[in-house]
């Protein structure tokens, strides 16, 4: 059993593999196509305001080292043959490799990015549980009227509202960036660092808490009302002991998933998170490279994240099949 | 000697109808009955008709917006909230219809552990299952991975391994085969013979009858009348009610016929 198990395992990851192959294909040429039909110029965006000084030929000549004149076909064949040797250009607005620059913002962007998602999902799961195990209380009330509030918050409105209130009133916060400004890199200390990060990381997890909550909640619910539960206390079980042993145990593999699957919108989060708080992310720099025209960092980056949603909802579905004993022990009694 | 005694028992269900207005509904009405330790009494009726109510109201774990009223008493005490909760799972167990019943999660050697309320957990789980021929192996494994014999016997440890004087077991039968059902109603006939009081709750009056003492008839919320085993037989001419009559005459073997009105 414990051999098949590590077959099927291995089959699952083959055809996963697949899969993420196929989309990072798909994902490439579209994003390619639609940059190719935007109005953006790469040669202005490449050379700027000093476009004045350039003439139609020496134009005509960049194009043609660029290969901008050939057919699309052959463009996106040179430029996805490219990217499977490892090179993803060079970013225009910082005139460094593209990989380099989101490997250097992505460190930035995953201290905040996983600061939310760890207080995002412990605080929501507490918040649901307890709406669920006080159930139409006014603790119930206020978390369900919290939550939905919350959901319909947007991100950047919450983060301008944590601005004005903990930067600007109360001047607790800077007001952005991720380090203080004039201060040489090497005198920036890990508290300076931490202090940057709180209110970007607070404004993603309180959007981020309304969703788990809600979910854990109705999860939750559903459980109680189960026949099991019934049972248990007719065993005499309540209380804490209730939820320990029949409670947490079943909504903590889908509390669990559902968090790994919300990487996605952790991820569009940051974008306007990052944003308004100045905070050089990836978000910050998605933001950047459409504005300016920065093609190969817009591309790298739509190849980033495609990998990073993929990567949260591959998890998510192992940690089910590894998890969860019906669908690892797939073969029951009654099929022998 | 009589452990449970139920008395003027009603069950009704807030409601809310059409807009706010409230519309109380009555489950059971004024039932009496009483369990005597080493007898099985049988409560038969139609499904659906609240038997399973009356189950939850004795253990008081009928959901938030039900209201009962009348007396139960236990050991000739009356059984409040606080006592009820007391007394689930260690004097009083209850047997579930299916093997819904059981955690998903959880292997069932745990969750039979968790019902021993008195010495050691893993012995007594380990005799139990060696008393129910469950293999040393099922202990690790989950419900779903049950056979539908096997979940029977799961449930019917739980309850064994509780030492609880009062038995209820909650239609314990359905969709199984006659096998397993005989090998359910014979572990029942075991409680009582050992000097528990059960409730054998069923709408299969035919294989409630192979083990029970008493039946009671259960019809609209209440029970009808509660005859020794031995009245039903023949053409139920011993049996009182009209309703019991009908019922036991219901049965294929028992005089059925269709009547055709053209």
């Amino acid at each position: 059993m414990r051999w098949r198990f590590t077959r099927n395992l291995g089959i699952f990851l083959f055809w996963k593999a697949i899969k993420m192959a196929s989309l990072l294909v798909a994902i490439s040429f579209l994003s390619f196509l639609l940059v190719k039909q935007s109005p953006i110029d790469p040669i202005q965006a490449y050379v700027g305001a000093d476009m004045l000084n350039v003439s139609p030929e020496q134009r005509e000549r960049i194009e043609e080292y660029w290969g901008l004149n050939e057919p699309i076909m052959e463009q996106f064949w040179s430029w996805g043959s490219a990217i499977l040797s490892g090179d993803l250009g060079t970013s225009m607005i910082y005139r460094l490799p593209v990989s380099e620059v989101i490997g250097e913002r992505f460190i930035n962007s995953i201290a905040l990015m996983s600061t939310a998602w760890v207080l995002s999902g412990i605080i929501g799961f507490s918040m649901g549980v307890l709406a669920a195990m006080k159930k139409d209380t006014w603790i119930d009330r206020i978390i369900k009227w919290y939550c939905y509030t919350l959901a319909s918050t947007p991100t950047f409105w919450m983060g301008l509202l944590l601005l004005i209130v903990f930067a600007v009133w109360l001047n607790w916060f800077p007001v952005g960036m991720g380090v203080p400004a004039g201060v040489l890199a090497e005198d920036v200390n890990i508290m300076d660092r931490i202090k940057h990060l709180i209110l970007p990381a607070l404004t993603l997890s309180i959007i981020g808490v309304a969703n788990i909550a809600l979910h854990t909640r109705q999860k939750l619910i559903e459980v109680l009302s189960s026949d099991y539960v019934v049972f248990a206390r007719a065993r005499g079980e309540k209380g804490f002991t209730l939820f320990w042993r029949h409670g947490l145990r079943n909504i903590a593999l889908p509390a669990i998933t559902l968090q790994f699957a919300a990487f996605s919108e952790l991820f569009g989060g940051a974008v306007l998170a990052e944003q308004v708080f100045s905070y050089p992310g990836l978000g910050q720099a998605t933001v950047e490279a459409g504005l300016r025209g920065d093609v190969p960092l817009l591309l790298g980056l739509v190849l980033f994240s495609a990998i990073f949603v993929f990567v949260g909802n591959l998890i998510a579905d192992i940690i089910y099949r590894v998890v969860d004993p019906r669908t690892r022990k797939e073969q029951s009694y009654a099929a022998k | 000697m009589s452990i449970l005694e139920v008395d003027n028992l009603s069950v009704s269900f807030k409601q809310y109808t059409s807009g706010l207005r409230q519309h109380t509904q009555e489950v059971i009405s004024n039932l009496s009955m009483e369990l005597v330790s080493g007898e099985i009494l049988a409560v038969v009726g139609a499904s659906g008709s609240g038997k399973s109510l009356l189950a939850h109201a004795i253990l008081g774990i009928l959901p938030s917006n039900a209201q009962t009223s009348g007396k139960i008493r236990f050991d000739g005490e009356v059984l409040t909230t606080k006592l009820q909760e007391q007394l689930r799972g260690k004097e009083i167990a209850l047997v579930p219809q299916s093997v819904s019943f059981l955690d998903p999660l959880m292997r069932v050697g745990a969750q039979v552990r968790t019902s021993v309320r008195k010495g050691k957990a893993k012995e007594a789980q380990k005799k139990v299952f060696e008393r129910y021929h469950l293999k040393e192996e099922v202990e690790n494994m989950y419900p779903f991975q049950l056979s539908g014999g096997m979940a029977r016997r799961i449930l019917v440890s739980t309850a064994m391994v509780s030492g609880a004087r009062v038995i209820i077991a909650d239609e314990p039968t359905p969709g199984l085969d006659s096998v397993v059902i005989k090998e359910a109603l014979t572990n029942f006939r075991e409680f009582a013979d050992q000097g528990c009081a059960v409730m054998l709750i069923s709408h299969d009056i035919e294989s409630a009858l192979q083990v029970a003492d008493k039946v009671a008839v259960f019809y609209g919320g209440t029970v009808l009348e509660i005859a020794p085993a031995e009245n039903f037989e023949g053409n139920g001419d011993r049996l009182q009610h009209h309703y019991s009559k009908a019922l036991w005459r219901a049965l294929p073997q028992n005089d059925f016929t269709c009547e055709f009105k053209n």
